[in-house]
Formats: C-alpha cells, structure tokens, sequence
C-alpha cells in the first residue's frame, strides 16, 4: 500500500465507528488526504486541505483534521466543508450536495 | 468574453482543483494563484489581497468580471462566465 491508502485505511477504521464515513468519491478522498500528507510534511501536522494553515500549530489547533467543525458541518449538510467526511445519507444522495460554507471564524 | 477571471485557490484543495477543472475543461483562460505555495512578505500581500475579495479568507475565490464567487458553486461560476 502506497502512504495515502495507508492512511485512507487507518482513518476510515477510527472514523467509521464514530459515524464518519469518506465521501463515496475515491479520487476525491485520495486527492485531499495526499493534501493531508503534503500538509504534515509541510507544516508538521495535519492541517485541513481545505484551508490555509498559519504553520503555528496552536492557531492551527482547531483546523487539524478532523477539524472541530466536522461535527456540526455534517450535522447540518451531511459532509464536512471539505467533502472528505460526509454522513451515510448524504453518500447516498438522500440529502442534497449543498457548498458547505466556512464555519470557522476568520484567523487575524 | 473578455471579463478577466482570477481565482486565488490552495494547491491541496479538493474545491479548488473543481474549479479549476471546470475552467479548463470550459477552455477559459484565468489566472490562478495557489496561496499556500507563498512564503513571507509575498504570501502576506496576497492574503490581504484575497480578504479585499472575500474577508474570510476562503478557498477557492474567484473573481469573474465584477463577481465574486466563495468556494466551487458551479451554477454561480457558470452563470458568471456566460456558459
């Protein structure tokens, strides 16, 4: 396994069980976690693709994927404002594939 | 169409590689500029560039003509550029 499936498979089976499941898109989840691996490479830890990361971990504590605004994203739209994580329902075409909007706070 | 499109857009952004997906297969021509790839004084320029557009400071904006459009909203950015 290459490091994405490597990583797609470890965070699928500690995300499945909390009700996290990866959108039905392969290439788009491969896509954003080698964006999670650019990431951590680039910065030290996993900040989310979807945003630009200060490089200060600490400013960055609350976009570490998963971010802390996956829980309400998906419980509102059924995905996260990247598309990476998404609720059964939403995978199944039973809730319309909204733009989810930014619910982070603009960083200073 | 001569309206001038510009997107400021994240190399690791799923919503922005759509977007420009979408350009290129709609063969309009656009400027992109992936903010993350930036360092120092230049990423700080254009960051402040990009909360003129759009103060959140999301991904992907694009600038289309006189709109402005936050994230991959397909209808809008195709409404936007006439197709």
């Amino acid at each position: 396994m290459n490091e994405v499936e490597t990583l797609y498979e470890a965070l699928k089976k500690a995300q499945e069980p909390k009700g996290y499941v990866f959108n039905k898109d392969k290439d788009r989840v491969y896509d954003l976690l080698d964006g999670l691996i650019v990431n951590k490479k680039r910065y030290g830890y996993m900040s989310c693709p979807c945003r630009l990361a200060s490089g200060d971990r600490e400013k960055d504590r609350d976009i570490l994927c998963p971010c802390v605004y996956r829980e309400a994203d998906v419980k509102a739209y059924g995905s996260c404002y990247c598309n990476l994580y998404v609720s059964k329902e939403w995978n199944e075409g039973k809730l319309p594939h909204v733009h989810v909007p930014e619910r982070r706070p603009t960083p200073l | 169409m001569d309206q001038s499109v510009k997107m400021y857009s994240l190399s690791t952004c799923g919503h922005c590689k759509a977007t420009k997906k979408l350009l290129n297969e709609s063969e309009i021509r656009y400027e992109f500029t992936d903010v993350d790839l930036l360092q120092g004084e230049e990423r700080a320029a254009v960051v402040e560039e990009v909360r003129q557009w759009n103060p959140n400071l999301s991904f992907p904006t694009i600038i289309i003509g006189d709109h402005v459009i936050v994230g991959y909203r397909e209808r809008e950015i195709r409404e936007a550029l006439g197709l």
